[in-house]
């Protein structure tokens, strides 16, 4: 990650809308970073902050509802949101491919789990269907489900939760993509599931090296996993780190308040405070705050906050805050 | 060695078991056996319906143009002075062995005169039901896949306008457009493909209506759901995605509502057959009830039971075939 | 209290009446029952007296829809039909409510035994296209108005009773529902305070459908001859006799199809538009 490597993405100003009953809404307003090639940026937010909208904008899979989205998508150097539909095809499962957070939900019930794997293999390697079910019986094998043979011929239903969530994995990986976009991959599973699933995808990146965009609220999957993280909230960043540095010293308030509130056990004894919280929810998109999004809820907040959004502060090369309180 | 015998004994019935669910014998059993309590219920049904007709069962059997020797005649046949219950067994027998009676009018064997028009009511309702998917689905998956647009207003509104037309109307208005304006079309009777056209076309409007807008709200839900993104998200073509990953989900609902509508079809296809005078089981019924001709009414509403039955039953089997989480229930 | 109700209650309201399509069924619906109780008003005459003098006529201005083959005005009856079918649609969702609501709320909160039996027993009629349930009937009671709405009335039935078991079965299993029950309040009670509400909003809206349906079933035993019988209007029995008479006089027989449509499609828009108003979950 030296100064003349190009990021393998770079999203910038990103913009995404949609047109509802209830007037149009701005899921994700102004996003903008970059993933290198093999890293895995962890994106952090809470539910309902754009991380997924995020995700969803740059392979255009914003269909139900119909979502409005502007801005520049590099990858590799070319603007995805200027592909035609056979464009943006030819990337989606290729070079780019998305793992969802309900595997329950996320595989077609009524296709055989090899099937799914296999489509993708015969669409963008050009395999015949023989190839593409040995394929997919080896994807399977990576994944370290046990009979992989019997397996691919099964049907969801008959897969556990981490199972299907392998699954979905081994459809992600199956072209061999250069960036996989996680969305909450471990949120539905169980705790001990969620560390096996952890483990996996960190040995398949190494050995396929892909990059990963890992979207998650859970900090904990961020602190195993991420090498640099960006933090958003009410649809915008709000902070970006590396991931050491942002857990040892988080400049925005929101990331501090979202370190502070994680249990700890013998925290108190540590830092002779309780569990923090932040006061206050997230604000409904229609009705944004003025100002910096965050300030009825900062415990730092300060008059010009209310007024005007902050600017963007580079406090280092992969560092920066949106704050005021850095200009100080 | 009673141990090692048990234990093939077990082995060979789990074998015989995972066999039978792999063909879906435990299901179409369960589904079989299910039918059992309504083909009773039906038996009872036609049973008491002729007793709760005013007047002398055997009576009313004979017809009225009866003589008492005919009339006695019957009762002692069909044992009608003896107690309730030894009728209901003696008639259970009877339709077991398909003797539905004579008809009134015509003193015909019952089975007769239905198995002379069933295969022309199942030729009407079988090419209604062929044209009504043929049409409908498509039209609903075009409404669902651009919804709002024109086209799907305009299939909305043609479904909404033929679930409200009494069958018989477009029937006859269509006698007045194509047979008597045009003169392409015969008004009716049989003979030719053209006399097949009208009357299939008149019953299978009101079931397109319904298969298309079944079709269109289930399209939507599946094309809305998780996998359907998942589906996109890896590159397929567009046209995959609805056909191949949206529609074998969707077909569940779009095949019940399909074998519901061969209810609503045989009904139609009394007042179709009318319409049209074509030699069915419809305008045998009509003309039984006219004439008080209860044998074959009884008969006819028999048929026309089992008739739905077995095409529930199909639809159960058709099921499981798209749908591999019922063969595994 | 009184807030929560109105407030919910208030949008759904409105969301109907900004549904198009819901409110052109209402006002059919309102043009239809102001025919039917204006009809002397609207028709003066007896649309039942043959005048064999003028039968068969193309409309013109005394007739506007022309006559049929006794000479009687077309529009006439068709506004005295109007009486006759709306007739039909109140008694005969009466009939199946009257018989249905209470079966289906057995049904489904006693479960056990009753359940299957009442179970069965629908299956059975289910087993059985509606039209052909209330054709046979008709075979069993006789002809005319008082038989042909308990005739479709109880082809009616077996609908209700489902509708309200499947409601029964999923509010009985509600946490207020247990309260109540612990408390001590009798099942009586419970059934109407506490499971009917909330059975009444699929039930309002299949209502409004088989108003529909009940007017298209009494147009076709009309029809077939074994419905309502002449000389009274009913606009089936109309088609029925337009037949004969389709070569040279067809407009004997469009006018009263008309009729049966518009009544028909207004019941189905009004139907429609109540479901999507009223809670897009409760899909027939």
């Amino acid at each position: 990650m030296n100064a003349t490597t190009r990021p393998l993405l770079q999203v910038q100003d990103l913009n995404t809308r949609f047109h509802t009953l209830d007037g149009v809404v701005n899921a994700v307003d102004g996003v903008d970073f970059e993933v290198y090639s093999g890293e895995t940026l962890g994106l952090v937010g809470e539910s309902g902050c754009g991380k997924s909208v995020t995700a969803l904008s740059i392979l255009q899979l914003l269909r139900c509802p119909p979502g409005e989205i502007q801005g520049k998508i590099l990858f590799e150097g070319r603007n995805l949101l200027e592909l035609d539909r056979e464009g943006i095809r030819k990337i989606r499962g290729n070079d780019i491919s998305m793992i969802f957070q309900e595997p329950m939900t996320s595989l077609n019930p009524v296709l055989r789990v090899g099937e799914q794997i296999a489509e993708a293999a015969r669409l963008h390697k050009d395999m015949n269907r023989q190839e593409s079910w040995h394929w997919a019986r080896e994807m399977l094998r990576m994944v370290q489900i046990p009979g992989p043979g019997s397996r691919s011929r099964q049907y969801p239903h008959k897969f556990s939760g981490g199972m299907r969530q392998r699954a979905m994995i081994a459809m992600a990986l199956s072209c061999n993509p250069r960036l996989i976009l996680a969305d909450e991959p471990t949120t539905a599973l169980d705790v001990t599931i969620q560390a096996q699933i952890m483990n996996l995808m960190q040995r398949l990146k190494e050995e396929f090296k892909t990059a990963i965009v890992l979207i998650t609220h859970d900090l904990g999957v961020i602190a195993e996993m991420a090498s640099r993280v960006v933090v958003m909230y009410a649809g915008k960043v709000v902070e970006e780190a590396p991931v050491k540095a942002l857990f040892k010293d988080p400049r925005h308030p929101y990331t501090q308040g979202l370190l502070g509130s994680i249990p700890v056990i013998g925290r108190k004894e540590q830092t002779g405070r309780r569990l923090q919280e932040i006061t206050g929810i997230v604000p409904s998109p229609a009705q944004m705050p003025q100002g910096c999004r965050f300030h009825p809820r900062c415990t730092q907040v300060a008059d010009r906050c209310r007024r005007q959004e902050p600017p963007m502060i580079r406090l280092a090369r992969h560092r920066r805050v949106n704050c005021w309180l850095e200009r100080e | 060695m009673n141990s090692s015998v048990s234990f093939l004994i077990k082995l060979a019935a789990f074998q015989a078991s995972c066999w039978a669910e792999l063909y879906m014998l435990n299901y179409i059993l369960k589904r079989l056996l299910s039918t059992i309590p309504v083909l009773i219920g039906i038996s009872l049904l036609l049973f008491f319906m002729l007793r709760m007709l005013p007047g002398d069962p055997a009576q009313v059997l004979a017809g009225q143009m009866a003589s008492p020797e005919e009339i006695e005649n019957i009762r002692h046949q069909l044992g009608l002075d003896r107690p309730i219950y030894i009728q209901y067994i003696s008639f259970l027998g009877r339709l077991a062995k398909f003797d539905l009676g004579r008809s009134a009018r015509t003193q015909n064997p019952v089975i007769e005169e239905i198995w002379a028009r069933l295969p022309n009511t199942l030729l009407l309702a079988v090419i209604a039901i062929a044209l009504a998917c043929l049409v409908g689905i498509p039209a609903g998956i075009i409404s669902a896949v651009k919804p709002y647009s024109w086209i799907d207003y305009l299939v909305s509104i043609t479904a909404l306008f033929g679930l409200s037309m009494p069958v018989f109307w477009l029937g006859l208005m269509l006698v007045v457009v194509f047979s008597i304006v045009l003169k392409w079309l015969p008004a009716g009777g049989t003979g030719s493909w053209q006399h097949v056209v009208l009357p299939s076309v008149t019953l299978a409007a009101f079931v397109v209506a319904f298969i298309a807008r079944m079709t269109r709200s289930t399209m939507l839900e599946t094309l809305s759901q998780d996998f359907t993104t998942t589906a996109r998200s890896k590159g397929l073509q567009e046209w995959v995605v609805i056909i191949k990953h949206a529609l074998k989900n969707a077909l569940i609902p779009i095949i019940t509502v399909v074998g519901l509508q061969f209810g609503l079809l045989l009904g139609g296809a009394v007042l179709t057959e009318t319409v049209f005078a074509w030699p069915g089981l419809g305008r045998l019924i009509v003309d039984s009830i006219l004439a008080r001709d209860y044998p074959v009414i009884q008969g006819t509403i028999l048929i026309f039971g089992l008739l739905y039955i077995l095409v529930n039953l199909i639809i159960d089997l058709l099921y499981a075939l798209v749908d591999p989480r019922i063969r595994y229930d | 209290m009184t807030d929560s109700i109105d407030g919910p209650l208030r949008r759904k309201w409105a969301k109907l009446k900004r549904n198009k399509a819901a409110l052109l069924g209402g006002i059919l619906i309102i043009i239809y029952v102001t025919s039917a109780l204006f009809a002397p008003v609207l028709f003066t005459g007896n649309p039942s007296a043959p005048d064999l003098m003028n039968s068969l006529e193309s409309p013109s201005v005394d007739h506007p829809l022309g006559t049929d083959e006794l000479g009687r005005s077309i529009l006439g009856r068709i506004i005295y039909g109007s009486r006759i079918s709306l007739l039909i649609a109140v008694g005969v969702v009466s009939v199946g409510m009257t018989i249905g609501i209470p079966l289906g709320l057995v049904s489904g909160y006693y479960r056990g035994k009753v359940d299957f039996i009442i179970q069965r027993a629908t299956d059975t009629m289910l087993a059985f296209p509606g039209f052909l349930l209330a054709l046979a009937l008709v075979a069993v009671l006789g002809v005319g108005l008082k038989n042909t709405v308990i005739s479709i009335g109880i082809s009616m039935v077996p609908l209700y009773i489902r509708l309200v078991r499947g409601c029964v079965l999923s509010v009985r299993e509600e946490v207020y529902v247990e309260a109540a029950r612990a408390v001590g309040t009798r099942d009586v009670i419970i059934l109407i305070r506490h499971i009917l509400p909330n059975v009444m909003v699929p039930i309002t809206v299949q209502t409004s459908l088989s108003m529909g349906t009940a007017i298209l079933f009494a147009a076709g035993l009309g029809f077939l001859g074994i419905g309502i019988q002449p000389p009274t209007p009913e606009w089936g029995s109309m088609l029925g006799s337009a037949r004969s008479y389709l070569f040279h006089a067809p407009h004997v027989a469009t006018f009263p199809g008309i009729a049966i449509f518009l009544a028909v499609l207004s019941f189905n828009l009004l139907g429609d538009g109540l479901r999507d108003a009223l809670d897009p979950r409760f899909k027939i």
